[in-house]
């Protein structure tokens, strides 16, 4: 099935031209695995790259050594062939970031049924984690200091009268208070990326915060 | 196959890249002798790329260099490296241009626009203590392009052109941005602090410019969406 929720053209951009930072990067590049229409989105972004570079200043030559030294050897050619037998759930480069596919990790419980797998990446000012929530089941209702992005990975999740499914991203801005609920059909793992601690409206998962780092 | 003006067909490419694929459409049956779409022209370096990746050409991989080196270097000295660091960096993007040409796709990037992603990728790893993730396709959990169909793409020496035009039809503020994303991979809340502007405003002019971009060139494959 198609991706029908993308993700935006501000996060493609700065993913294309290299100045995301780390933990949004992994979900663009994961929704991008999925998604053959942001594919070529990129395509677009990085001609603006490539443009952009041809038209530098091209300055002083580049040491002929540095030639010599790159094609002295023999050429390691890269092999066209995967080596890993699917079907995963979570695509490259997510199941190399997280050190398996869902099934391998060391899923942490929140309370509630819902899992996570916090995942450890460059930059202080964003977060990725690995949440899994029961089939039927609600995440706390929360805000968000700042902006937070969801990709579903495997079953769905309803928020703000939309479905969300594999290869989907759901945006939410700091304004937003919401309650997402998981689909029936599976449990819902999905990436979650924030720039900010969640703030979640009851008390129980409030005071839980600290602990789990949410 | 060579035409006039340095511009090769090269009928390899889509059919590289649609592995899988049934049969041919009888609206190709032109090209159906090559077993594919029927190929863009290529501009002279990513021709020079074909021919390192089918044969191992080390005099084009030497052109190639000789004319791409000194602007990824520049890239990567106004990204943020010492000189010492961009020319390490330098060697790595093409070590790898040299061992991995096999996966180049002249149908989807032209040579320009690879090098420039495999020295963007560099810089991350090099200049930042970040990975680069990025999507592998050999990978099971990949959704692949259906299959092609309908017009072809603009050939890539025509897309480079409308490239330059819809850059220029950017606004100021908009150019800004990406020359900041790009050149000097500044993040949005750098540029945000940089430029004295709320953090909304530099995403909003990023996708302004995103949106201009894809209706000036419009989306490659337009019916993936």
């Amino acid at each position: 099935m198609n991706v029908v929720h993308h993700v935006d053209g501000d996060l493609l951009l700065a993913y294309g031209a290299g100045s995301l930072d780390e933990a949004t990067s992994l979900l663009v590049a994961t929704h991008l695995a999925l998604c053959p229409a942001c594919r070529s989105d990129l395509d677009m972004v990085e001609e603006v790259g490539g443009s952009l570079m041809a038209s530098m200043p091209s300055g002083a030559p580049v040491e002929e050594a540095t030639l010599d030294a790159v094609t002295a050897g023999q050429r390691h050619t890269a092999s066209e062939v995967s080596e890993a037998t699917g079907p995963f759930v979570l695509p490259q480069p997510l199941r190399d970031h997280a050190g398996g596919d869902a099934g391998s990790l060391r899923w942490r419980t929140l309370g509630g049924g819902i899992r996570q797998v916090p995942l450890r990446t460059g930059g202080m000012a964003t977060s990725a984690r690995l949440l899994s929530i029961p089939a039927g089941r609600s995440v706390p209702d929360h805000g968000h200091g700042g902006f937070e992005a969801t990709l579903v990975l495997a079953g769905s999740f309803y928020d703000r009268e939309t479905w969300y499914r594999r290869g989907d991203v759901s945006l939410a801005g700091p304004t937003v208070v919401h309650q997402p609920v998981a689909g029936p059909e599976a449990d819902c793992i999905c990436l979650a990326v924030t720039d900010a601690p969640l703030r979640f409206r009851s008390l129980v998962p409030r005071l839980l915060q600290p602990l789990f780092g949410i | 196959m060579t035409k006039p003006g340095n511009v090769i067909v090269y009928p390899d490419a889509h059919a590289r890249r649609s592995v899988g694929r049934t049969v041919p459409d009888e609206a190709t049956a032109d090209s159906a002798e090559a077993g594919a779409r029927p190929a863009g022209r290529l501009d002279e370096m990513s021709a020079r790329l074909v021919a390192v990746a089918e044969t191992g050409d080390r005099g084009a991989f030497a052109s190639l260099f000789r004319h791409f080196g000194p602007r990824v270097r520049a890239y990567l000295l106004r990204a943020g490296g010492d000189a010492g660091k961009a020319d390490d960096v330098l060697q790595e993007t093409f070590a790898a241009v040299w061992n991995r040409a096999a996966l180049y796709d002249a149908s989807r990037a032209s040579a320009a626009t690879w090098i420039f992603a495999i020295a963007r990728n560099r810089r991350i790893d090099a200049f930042r203590r970040d990975r680069r993730p990025e999507f592998d396709p050999r990978d099971p959990a990949f959704h692949p392009d259906p299959d092609p169909g309908g017009e072809e793409a603009l050939a890539v020496q025509e897309r480079a052109e409308a490239v330059r035009n819809a850059l220029a039809a950017l606004s100021e503020e908009q150019r800004e941005v990406l020359r900041l994303s790009f050149y000097e991979g500044e993040s949005y809340p750098a540029i945000a602090i940089r430029l004295g502007i709320p953090l909304g405003t530099v995403k909003s002019r990023a996708r302004l410019a995103f949106n201009r971009l894809r209706s000036e060139l419009g989306a490659r494959r337009e019916d993936l969406r």
